[in-house]
């Protein structure tokens, strides 16, 4: 069974953004992403009921990116890649699934774990582009997912309640953080990481451009919320709350 | 411009998000739906009745359960067939992984998460919250196909009591989109919604005074059909449970209405909440700083507000 | 009158020293193990890079991981925190013939700098005390400075463990043998969850304690060898600020005098410092010497109060505070050293046993010698035919450390801070005799006193903190998020403090912490409280350890992640 996981490296601390690129301020070190070591965790699992395999992790990114790669091999990950190259910074959507997806097609993974949402950029779409790009079946959102004989089934949340969706594999699932609780690295597994084999990639490497199809035109200050009001109860106050919830269209 | 919108369905409804779409969508300029499932064609009207000029209909039983893959087949070809240039699309589970998936079908820039759309100087402009809603960023499109998906709510649909043109759309299904089955549909869950996806949170602080007095937060939560939501210093002492907590250490929301009881609002808590839509609070510190963001706050004695609040919200709801 | 030494912490020396536990095949080997990864900790592993690297016959004994770092924040330097106007000898000794000063990540020399006395409406501008000069030295943010030693550190072979803390001493048959980290997945009663991973025994042939203020292992070590000197540590704590100002600093400023009282009746030992980062960067910080006597006293609103002055409001103005942060500094100086630095395995560093001139306001280059020097005996003792454990083979650590200018600087000034304990004007007095005579007079000895011994009082000194404007003035809360304090919720309590004591006591615990950790509870009626703790506010400054209580670690990982203070 082998497993690839898509890692996506967050800037440690108070989130800033650099007013002069308009990107996310990421001179901070990183750290693992939070959703992304539900993922790493899940391919543990899915590895150790599968009776063994492969864990390999994905990412593009800075070289500082590598801390993050560090950690989840740290965790009982086997080997990385990294893909790097200043040629992909910036990349949104469009440049960054299609890097990805070269790498997973070398890997030729049987199943592709991502993470439910990156913490810096709240887009939460990364892994059906990809599967897309990758001609696979995604299932995404899965709170439960039992890999066996085959295929993956997934039991994911949506507005409307679960779904039980399943995908035969090579297939691309999307973990949500209500999976599993990821696991601490015992210290052996932290010192061990280091000698774990990390490749690291340009996109040279890959014959693939990352680019993008969107773009950041400016930063602006948060319309106000509004007027806000403010009273005192002297009896009225729910009916006057029922009023203001009816205005806005909430009752 | 030349806009589709995708028309997501549930029960035999459009989905409210997905018409107030097609409302602001009609003040840019034209705007087509398509809705896509098996036995669909009666959702072409509704359609018509909220703005859109043309409906396309993609049938076929294959279509019946909500996946997002062959979803993206049948607006890949509908693009291309048709020439549109804008794709929109209301958040939903759904729609964010149809979305995706035809960006990459279509090598076109998607920009998420937005809050409203403009033209300016030709070009149409997105403008959508950063950083917890701290900051705000206009984004833009290069060239191809434009997709964007608006945060849920953002617009109201508006009746204008049209009608639409309705036209068959083709259905050519990859192999791929064909792998995945659904075995079993969603139901909702009888213990109410879930903290994350919840439209309508309560959530109680310090300022109830004591566990016991979280039913009141219970019932008003239920009036609502919302969610309960607890503040780290409630959960620290013991009166709810960790799974509730809502907060820098806790869960993020961001649903339609946040109901705060008893929360005095630090900036710990706040970051939880802070991209609800509309804010209630309801606090006896006239100094509390959850004053400064709640968009409606009563200085007031939770224990006669809130029971009132919710026979109000009982009667009102019928 | 209520001493917080009257309400001790339930804290034994023996949960923090122990042999190991771990079977033999599952205790993990290092050569050199060394806990903390701050400038002490992180100069002694780079140190010990330089000479491994002409040594491989060595390097080669010490196993598949010669050198390793423990560090129990979530990087390094998230839990360094510092003014700082570094001299840079330090830095230089480690680095001669390697790099140049400016490849350093220092944020530029002093170029000038001020002392003032304020009052509540003016500031008078007196003559720096000479022992307060800073000229020749580097502003620097001890955090980020940090990050950078720690590639160094890494690139010279050594492996840092971030997220690791150290909770145990491993000593068997009367020597240290390493240390025991700490378990991880642990809820608030203690209870393993799911994800539960205890912890191991990190066995070294030399360990290096190198923890910083109040360290955890540092003082468990003292106790348990006997190391003690005469006079007990005494601590101050500093609360520090940074933020983006909209004209530069052109210089490093001190102040004295107000907002503390000079009143020998309060024993407000402390003053500010505001140096400038860089163009359009400022740290501020108020340092406040533990031995106060007011209960109602916070260095934390102290420090708000301060910037309502206006030579503060100059310079903070059209300026948005960025990062927030607190912690103890070791103010005993040459009188409270441990009477030796070693024992059978373990050397000790830094601030952790107190190498700070504080009327120079300096520690970090001694911090940084100490390691060095640490990392020259612990080669020494690793040469083929020695051995670590052996009584005495680590005696040169402490010859050399005397021979140093550590020990000519801090004994020069010994005298200075336990002069100030007779308040502000008498000690002035005191430490100017001590300057002009460089230390001879006079000619007797101060003795420290415990900061936990010191009797309380009570005034209403807390009337007179500004209500926080949430612009130039801040609340506590607020200010621990600025820190990046994420910490987990459900973790165990690591503060050790007595829950039921005098309503005082409790008083001085809350208005102390500048994270509002602690929380007056229900009275009993009879003068005493509950004391409500809620510990994943701490940020480990090390302040309750100071005044009755005990900070121990909590799990790796926990508390603020520190990015320039």
């Amino acid at each position: 069974m082998k497993i690839a996981v898509c890692i996506k490296q967050v800037p440690e601390g108070t989130k800033r953004i650099d007013r002069a690129t308009m990107r996310l301020d990421r001179s901070g070190e990183g750290a693992l992403n939070a959703f992304d070591a539900h993922a790493v965790e899940e391919a543990l699992r899915v590895k150790d009921a599968a009776g063994g395999g492969e864990i390999v992790l994905v990412s593009m990114g800075p070289a500082k990116a590598s801390d993050a790669l560090r950690k989840a091999l740290a965790m009982g990950a086997d080997r990385s890649v990294l893909v790097t190259d200043d040629a992909a910074a910036g990349a949104d959507l469009v440049g960054t699934s299609r890097v990805l997806a070269s790498v997973l097609e070398r890997e030729e993974a049987d199943l592709v774990l991502f993470g439910q949402q990156a913490a810096d950029a709240d887009g939460a779409v990364l892994w059906s582009a990809v599967a897309e790009r990758l001609r696979r079946p995604v299932i995404s959102q899965v709170a439960e997912l039992t890999v066996a004989d085959g295929k993956a089934r997934g039991k994911r949340q949506t507005e409307f309640g679960y779904d039980v969706i399943e995908a035969p594999l090579p297939a691309v699932v999307a973990v949500s953080d209500a999976i599993n609780e990821p696991r601490y690295p015992s210290l052996k597994g932290i010192m061990g990481a280091k000698s774990k084999p990390q490749e690291t990639l340009t996109l040279a490497d890959l014959g693939v451009e990352a680019g993008a199809k969107t773009e950041v035109l400016a930063l602006s200050d948060p319309p106000p919320r509004g007027d806000t009001t403010k009273i005192e109860d002297d009896g009225t106050a729910a009916a006057q709350i029922v009023e203001f919830l009816i205005e806005k269209r909430l009752l | 411009m030349s806009t589709l919108v995708f028309l997501e369905h549930h029960d035999g409804e459009i989905q409210k998000g997905a018409l107030g779409v097609v409302a602001k969508a009609a003040q840019l300029g034209d705007v087509s739906g398509v809705v896509v499932g098996s036995d669909v064609r009666g959702l072409a009207e509704q359609a018509g009745k909220y703005g859109a000029s043309k409906v396309f209909v993609a049938e076929d039983a294959a279509l019946d359960a909500p996946l997002p893959q062959p979803r993206v087949d049948v607006l890949a070809s509908l693009v291309r067939d048709q020439g549109f240039d804008t794709v929109l699309f209301a958040a939903s589970v759904l729609a964010a992984d149809v979305a995706a998936g035809l960006a990459a079908r279509l090598d076109a820039g998607l920009n998420w998460d937005l809050a409203d759309l403009t033209e300016q100087d030709g070009r149409l402009v997105g403008k959508r919250p950063a950083l917890g809603d701290s900051v705000f960023v206009d984004v833009g499109w290069g060239d191809g196909p434009k997709l964007a998906l608006f945060r849920s709510g953002t617009f109201d649909p508006v009746e204008t009591g049209g009608s639409a043109e309705v036209e068959d759309a083709a259905v050519q299904l990859e192999e791929h989109s064909k792998a995945a089955t659904m075995i079993e549909q969603a139901h909702a869950e009888s213990e109410g919604p879930n903290l994350e996806e919840a439209d309508v949170i309560v959530a109680g602080g310090r300022g109830l005074g004591g566990p016991e007095n979280f039913t009141l937060v219970e019932e008003l939560a239920k009036a609502l059909g919302g969610a309960v939501g607890a503040t780290r210093a409630v959960v620290d002492a013991g009166w709810y449970p960790y799974s509730t907590q809502i907060g820098q250490t806790g869960k993020t929301v961001g649903p339609k209405l946040y109901v705060a009881c008893g929360i005095s609002g630090a900036i710990q808590h706040k970051v939880g909440m802070q991209s609800s839509g509309t804010i209630v609070a309801i606090n006896k510190d006239p100094n509390a700083p959850i004053f400064e963001f709640a968009d409606f706050g009563v200085v007031g004695d939770i224990h006669q507000v809130v029971p009132k609040l919710t026979e109000l919200v009982r009667e009102r709801r019928g | 009158m209520t001493r917080p030494a009257d309400y001790p912490a339930p804290f034994s020396v023996d949960e923090a020293v122990g042999p190991p536990t771990d079977s033999p095949d599952e205790r993990i080997d290092v050569g050199v193990l060394i806990v903390g990864a701050g400038p002490a900790g992180l100069a002694c592993a780079i140190r010990l890079g330089q000479l491994l690297e002409e040594a491989p016959e060595v390097r080669g004994r010490l196993g598949e991981v010669p050198v390793a770092v423990l560090e129990k924040g979530k990087q390094p330097g998230s839990h360094l925190l510092s003014g700082a106007a570094v001299n840079p000898r330090g830095l230089r000794r480690l680095f001669r013939g390697r790099k140049q000063l400016e490849e350093l990540p220092l944020l530029g020399p002093v170029e000038g700098e001020s002392v003032y006395f304020l009052t509540a409406g003016s500031a008078f501008r007196i003559p720096a005390p000479p022992t307060m000069k800073n000229e020749g030295n580097y502003v620097a943010s001890l955090s980020q400075l940090g990050r950078w030693l720690a590639e160094q550190a890494e690139e010279g072979g050594s492996m840092i463990l971030p997220e690791t803390a150290a909770t145990k001493l491993l000593v068997e048959q009367g020597r240290v043998v390493g240390v025991r980290t700490g378990d991880k997945g642990r809820g608030r009663n203690d209870e393993p969850l799911p994800n539960f991973e205890p912890g191991s025994d990190l066995v070294a042939r030399v360990t290096v304690l190198a923890e910083g203020t109040q360290g955890h292992l540092t003082g468990a070590a003292i106790e348990r060898f006997g190391l003690a000197g005469d006079n007990p540590q005494v601590w101050a704590l500093g609360v520090k600020e940074i933020w983006r100002v909209a004209k530069p600093l052109d210089r490093v400023i001190h102040t004295m005098g107000w907002p503390l009282r000079g009143g020998a009746r309060y024993r407000e030992f402390g003053g500010s410092f505001i140096y400038p980062m860089g163009e359009d960067h400022v740290a501020l910080g108020m340092v406040v010497g533990l031995d106060y006597r007011d209960a109602e006293l916070s260095v934390h609103d102290v420090l708000q109060e301060l910037k309502t002055h206006r030579l503060m409001r100059k310079i903070l103005e059209g300026g948005e505070r960025v990062e927030w942060g607190a912690k103890t500094i070791p103010e005993g100086g040459f009188l409270a050293l441990p009477k030796q630095l070693h024992a059978p395995g373990l050397l000790l560093c830094g601030d952790g046993v107190g190498m700070v001139n504080v009327p120079a306001l300096k520690g970090i280059h001694y911090a940084i010698e100490s390691g060095r020097l640490a990392a020259e005996t612990a080669f020494e003792a690793l040469q083929r035919g020695r051995t670590a454990a052996t009584p005495g083979a680590l005696a040169s650590y402490d010859r050399a450390v005397r021979d140093s200018y550590i020990w000519r600087d801090l004994e020069q000034v010994r005298n200075m801070r336990p002069a100030f304990s007779r308040g502000f004007w008498v000690g002035g007095a005191l430490a100017g005799m001590m300057t002009a005579t460089r230390g001879k007079l006079p000619p007797f000895t101060f003795r420290t006193e415990r900061d936990a011994d010191v009797e309380l009082i009570v005034t209403d000194r807390a009337k007179r903190y500004p209500a926080p404007d949430g612009k130039l003035t801040f609340d506590k809360l607020s200010s621990v998020f600025l820190s990046g304090n994420k910490t987990r919720d459900d973790q165990p309590d690591h503060i050790r403090i007595q829950r039921k004591v005098p309503n005082e006591l409790a008083e001085l615990w809350v208005r102390m912490c500048p994270a509002q950790v602690y929380e007056v509870g229900v009275a009993d009626g009879e003068g005493t409280v509950e004391v409500e703790v809620n510990p994943s506010k701490c940020v480990q400054c090390g302040a309750i350890t100071a005044k009755g209580g005990r900070l121990t670690p909590p799990e790796g990982g926990s508390g603020p992640e520190y990015q320039r203070t």
